[in-house]
């Protein structure tokens, strides 16, 4: 059946889903910016973005710079969200580590999308014997709860924020394998995958440049949700003095050091702890909204 | 049923496995030599020869793994490093602390997560509706170590209602409880309201209102039974990382449970300590899933999970 498609039907097969994809594409973009919640947390993740960018031109004080004699002051005109054990301006610390926490969260999500898509695109595109053993090896993955994997792999690797990058990034693998392996099965079975093998594409070229493109929605909203979490973990893991380490101030290290302080300076682990909050928050809304936008099947 | 529960523990084999080699691997990623990590700092030649010789790590790979799971089987996870006790004896005495720790919080997620979603189905779209939906995002976006922080300072600092920390009594329990349970509750309660909305919108509650059943026996006896099915499989996937989250949670409070022995294994580097706390957390959670799976086919017995 397949050998009968010419090449004038491929093509406008190709145009078809090229309309189809500009529609769904206007579709998508008047959902979210209906949906206020999804905008909302766009918002967020947009100043977070830029505070990443200005952080050296807006900081007021050098983020390092000890000075004991300012040692632990409460927030005030001077010091906006006040002053560290070390005398360390927060508000100048927080905006520099958000360089550190988010972009630890970026990091981790690519490097788990990364080999998670991969891995999902071979498994769902061969079937068989290679389905059988990477869904196997997923299996094994999603075994271990929450982030013990995670916390393996530092014990293996040693503490530090690459190595939480990739223990997180690790454990993000098998979400993202699982979502791609279900969305390439649909689609291998599709006509125009046929035609185009049948104009004599090779497997490399199918599934990267045809399939690929058509199981990226899921793929986009299981990334804005997984930011979140990856967030949330990494910070937790320098929480626990495994990721950055002192005087970063990365915000789960500084929530870390906070703590000793919960009776005298209780801001030293509000405000990191608040920054974490809000830019979770903004991801979950966001996630919400692509999710109402991209899923069909959520549509009523 | 039966027949189902044997299937299900066949089936768990191969990810019990699978979970001992990733373990097992990861611990082969370790950088440096082994039997001088295991020797402890400052060993003598001979020392760490006679731990290579005894812990068998000059023979190949395969042959490795294969005595560590015969080893895992017979209970002997290895001598901790740092005390050479057996680490088995210390999980033993940890993981009970820790899994009354998540059965608190897993009773929090399930009571508090229902609750509110029952709250806002009921009425939909309605203001407490959406700050009940405002509340449980929040829920989800709040990191545990910080919320741990913020209930200590609110409850034992400043008002001093509740003890800082440590696990002496019950009223330890409740703030590392609520911490834990807080976040799974708002994700219970997401899904119990989409659930519900659901099932109030099919055909066989619109005939029991049709009948003239009173609402909350609608909602209750018919709407809620039936919405619990998909709840059940968010409340085990929680459990996941509910025990995830005790390592967490434990730090804070400062409670000697499995969690935190992780931790302080990882910054002793004590490895065999790690090995088999992960391994048993893991193992606790595969049968925790097959649990739940048991539990979810005796809720719903439409489901043919075979």
């Amino acid at each position: 059946m397949a050998s009968k498609v010419t090449t004038a039907q491929t093509m406008e097969l190709a145009k078809a889903r090229q309309n189809t994809r500009r529609e769904r594409w206007h579709s998508f973009r008047s959902v979210m910016t209906q949906n206020k919640a999804a905008m909302a947390g766009a918002i967020i993740i947009g100043i977070y973005l830029l505070m990443m960018l200005v952080a050296p031109i807006v900081a007021p004080y050098d983020p390092y710079d000890i000075s004991l004699e300012d040692k632990l002051t409460p927030p005030s005109m001077e010091h906006w969200m006040g002053t560290d054990d070390k005398g360390r301006d927060i508000l100048s610390r927080i905006l520099y580590g958000s360089r550190l926490s988010i972009g630890v969260g970026f990091a981790s999500v690519l490097f788990g999308a990364f080999f998670g898509i991969t891995l999902g695109l071979v498994a769902g595109y061969y079937g068989k014997w290679i389905d059988t053993i990477i869904s196997r090896l997923l299996d094994v993955m999603l075994a271990f709860p929450g982030i013990l994997l995670a916390l393996a792999i530092i014990s293996a690797l040693g503490p530090g924020l690459i190595n939480v990058t990739i223990a997180v990034g690790v454990f993000s693998i098998p979400l993202f394998a699982r979502i791609v392996r279900g969305s390439t099965m649909e689609v291998k079975k599709l006509e125009y995958i046929d035609a185009i093998r049948t104009l004599g594409a090779n497997d490399f070229t199918i599934i990267f440049k045809h399939i690929f493109p058509n199981v990226l929605s899921p793929i986009i909203v299981q990334g804005s949700m997984r930011l979140a979490t990856a967030i949330l973990s990494a910070a937790g893991l320098s929480f626990l003095g495994l990721g950055a380490q002192p005087p970063s101030p990365e915000w789960g290290a500084m929530l870390s050091s906070g703590r000793d302080f919960l009776f005298s300076a209780p801001y030293m682990a509000l405000f990191p702890g608040l920054m974490i909050s809000i830019l979770v928050l903004g991801f979950n809304l966001f996630g919400d909204g692509l999710r109402d936008a991209l899923d069909p099947k959520l549509k009523k | 049923m039966l027949l189902f529960i044997a299937k299900r523990l066949v089936q768990i084999i191969p990810v019990i496995f699978g979970v001992t080699l990733v373990v097992f691997l990861i611990m082969q990623m370790v950088p440096g030599d082994p039997a001088a990590i295991l020797a402890g700092e400052g060993a003598s030649q001979e020392t760490i020869e006679q731990y290579r010789e005894d812990l068998g790590l000059n023979r190949p790979v395969a042959e490795q793994y294969m005595s560590y799971v015969s080893n895992v089987f017979q209970g002997d996870l290895g001598n901790s490093l740092k005390n050479k006790q057996p680490v088995l004896d210390e999980i033993l005495l940890r993981l009970p602390i820790t899994m009354e720790l998540a059965f608190y919080s897993i009773l929090i997620t399930i009571v508090l997560g229902l609750a509110a979603g029952i709250i806002s189905a009921v009425k939909p779209y309605s203001i407490r509706d959406v700050s009940v939906m405002v509340v449980a995002l929040l829920g989800i976006s709040l990191p545990s170590f910080w919320l741990g922080l913020l209930l200590m300072y609110l409850f034992s600092v400043k008002l001093q209602w509740l003890p800082v920390a440590g696990w002496d009594g019950p009223l330890n329990i409740i703030l590392p409880a609520l911490t834990l349970g807080v976040g799974g509750a708002a994700i219970v309660a997401r899904m119990t309201r989409s659930s519900m909305l659901d099932v109030i919108g099919q055909d066989y509650i619109r005939t029991a209102r049709a009948k003239g059943l009173k609402e909350h026996f609608v909602i209750y006896k018919h709407a809620l039974r039936n919405a619990l099915i998909p709840v059940i499989t968010v409340v085990g996937l929680q459990f996941g990382s509910l025990l995830g989250g005790t390592v967490l949670v434990e730090s804070v409070f400062a409670i000697n449970g499995l969690g935190r022995m992780i931790v302080d294994a990882i910054r002793t580097r004590d490895l065999p300590m790690v090995q088999g706390g992960v391994l048993v957390a893991s193992l606790v959670f595969v049968f925790v899933n097959l649990l739940v799976d048991v539990l979810y086919r005796a809720v719903n017995k439409r489901i043919d999970l075979n």
